[in-house]
């Protein structure tokens, strides 16, 4: 790989072990990509929650945070994925001081990094979205298909590590999603029903990721009518990124690379229907009309302020079963909004609880199960269920409304 | 002995027994890493240990968290030797290179999901981008 003589100098050592690390990283990954040389981005965002960390990837980053601070500052702003723990709100939940203290140790050696604990999975919605054609090393697929799908941003699924890595040296290796070659469409769909509600977003996004399978594949999508949301683009992309890996995708009219077809390259492939079927076959094993249901969760991704404002109107003048628990994730910055404009007491009022800065499936997902005696999960959420089967739960799916409804019932209403 | 050549990876020359699947993986879906056991009940490999394995797959998929699993999982002893996929996503890598642990892909004689079988004794040489199955020929 080609290195400027600034990259040269950290590979020396010559600008402290952190450094060092960082771009000997980078140089080895980049390798196993065939990355011809490093390209500067402007912004890191890392996910790290101390489930993933464990005691060691804790330690990993603690030793950097003892070195100097022209050694240790990050060289670009670098931001947070949601942290598995709400220091605010973990002992109800069953999580142990054990994890707290992890998380407290990881936050204070972050911010001697000078990185921004922004502890959201929708940054691109509350922190700094990327801009057309912005090199940028973010973590959490729906972050890094949102930027570059929604945005037009360049970046790779930076996983903690090379986020961190990138953070460090301002860079990071140009392979994948960084070159022209590898944004055009190579797989082609189209869309015959038109999605409603963010679930069915979520379910088509994790039908099309699901066919489409891995990270080198992009799908661009045709016949979608009308301009989504960016809460409803925001559930399509989790869940495909989520079911299929997949970093990109383009809406023919609708996402800024791809006006027309010819843009990506897709006239030249053939189309293939996502059917009704399709999208029944994705729902059915998360369906489960009538069954008790212990816990509802609205989380993967967090919340947007309008999610906020929606959830707190259907829990208004109801209360929530006794035996049904329900969990809302947001991030910080829109949790402090909502306590303003009241829809934390709406949710509470109804006897659901508010996290803040974290996402269910981050922080110890299997164990508050087990403390909570947590079994039968539904959430609105297409990512969410895809991943918490792992998980020791029985997860199904409906829509926002439904999830309310169900929480009331104690029971699945669809 | 057959040799099976592929793209160069990192890490260090290893030996052990291959655990191959079809299927693809993902370190935070799939695994109890507690126990080191494949635990999503969909995955190909549900209920088998994956400790001391060299581990064959399609592919990876799957959450960024995995990229600092491998790391975790090293540091408690509970981890595969190597994995080796058909073709590696960003987040492996990265957790691979992380943890130290060697990765390749990319097999010029195609599917190395069907030219490796579960059993089968292998050496992974991520320099040399070769790997040998020793108890067949």
């Amino acid at each position: 790989m080609k290195l400027s003589e600034k990259e040269r100098a950290m590979l020396a050592g010559e600008m402290g072990p952190a450094r060092q690390w960082a771009i000997e990283h980078q140089k080895q990954v980049g390798g196993m990509f065939d990355a011809e040389d490093m390209v500067a981005v402007s912004q890191a965002h890392m996910m790290a929650d101390p489930e993933s960390l464990g005691e060691a990837g804790v330690a990993f980053v603690e030793q950097f945070a003892e070195l100097s601070v022209l050694e240790r500052k990050v060289a670009i702003p670098m931001i947070t994925d949601p942290r598995g723990v709400d220091l605010s709100y973990y002992d109800p939940l069953g999580q142990t001081e054990e994890m707290a203290n992890l998380e407290r140790r990881f936050v204070a050696a972050c911010e001697k990094l000078g990185i921004m604990m922004t502890d959201t999975c929708i940054n691109y919605q509350t922190i700094m979205p990327p801009v057309l054609g912005d090199h940028v090393a973010y973590g959490d697929t729906g972050v890094v298909i949102y930027s570059n799908s929604v945005c037009g941003a360049r970046s790779n699924f930076e996983g903690g590590p090379s986020a961190l890595a990138a953070g460090l040296t301002g860079r990071t290796p140009r392979y994948g999603l960084h070159l022209d070659k590898h944004r055009q469409a190579t797989k082609r769909y189209r869309v015959t029903e038109q999605p409603g509600e963010l679930t069915d977003w979520g379910v088509l996004g994790a039908t099309i990721g699901k066919q489409a399978g891995s990270y080198w594949e992009v799908p661009v999508i045709e016949g979608i009518e009308s301009v989504p949301t960016s809460d409803e683009i925001k559930h399509f992309g989790a869940a495909m990124a989520s079911y299929g890996s997949t970093p990109l995708f383009h809406i023919v009219g609708i996402t800024p690379e791809c006006h027309s077809l010819k843009d990506v390259g897709g006239e030249k492939l053939a189309a293939e229907t996502i059917t009704s079927e399709d999208i029944s076959a994705l729902r059915a094993p998360f369906g489960a009309k009538g069954e008790k249901v212990d816990v509802v969760v609205f989380a993967a991704p967090q919340l947007s302020l309008v999610e906020m404002q929606q959830v707190a109107g259907l829990c208004r003048d109801r209360r929530r079963h006794q035996d049904t628990a329900l969990i809302v994730c947001t991030a910080p910055s829109v949790y402090a909004d909502a306590q303003r404009m009241r829809y934390n007491d709406a949710i509470e009022a109804f006897g659901g609880k508010v996290l803040q800065g974290t996402c269910f499936y981050q922080q110890y997902a299997r164990e508050i199960g087990e403390a909570n005696g947590w079994k039968r999960l539904l959430s609105n959420s297409t990512k969410i269920v895809n991943i918490l089967g792992g998980y020791g739960y029985r997860p199904a799916l409906a829509s926002m409304e439904d999830c309310i409804a169900s929480a009331v019932a104690g029971e699945i209403v669809q | 002995m057959i040799e099976l050549k592929c793209h160069k990876g990192f890490g260090p020359k290893v030996e052990g027994e291959a655990l191959v699947t079809s299927d693809d993986f993902s370190a935070r879906y799939d695994l109890d890493r507690i126990n080191g056991v494949f635990s999503r009940p969909a995955h190909k490999l549900h209920g088998q240990s994956y400790d001391g394995k060299i581990l064959v797959f399609n592919t990876a998929k799957g959450g960024v968290a995995s990229a600092w699993m491998l790391h975790e999982m090293k540091s408690r002893g509970i981890t595969p030797k190597a994995i080796i996929f058909n073709a590696a996503n960003t987040i492996l890598v990265q957790g691979a290179a992380l943890a130290g642990l060697p990765m390749v892909d990319r097999f010029e004689d195609g599917d190395v999901t069907a030219l490796i079988q579960s059993g089968d004794h292998v050496t992974v040489d991520p320099e040399q981008g070769l790997v040998t199955i020793t108890n067949r020929s």
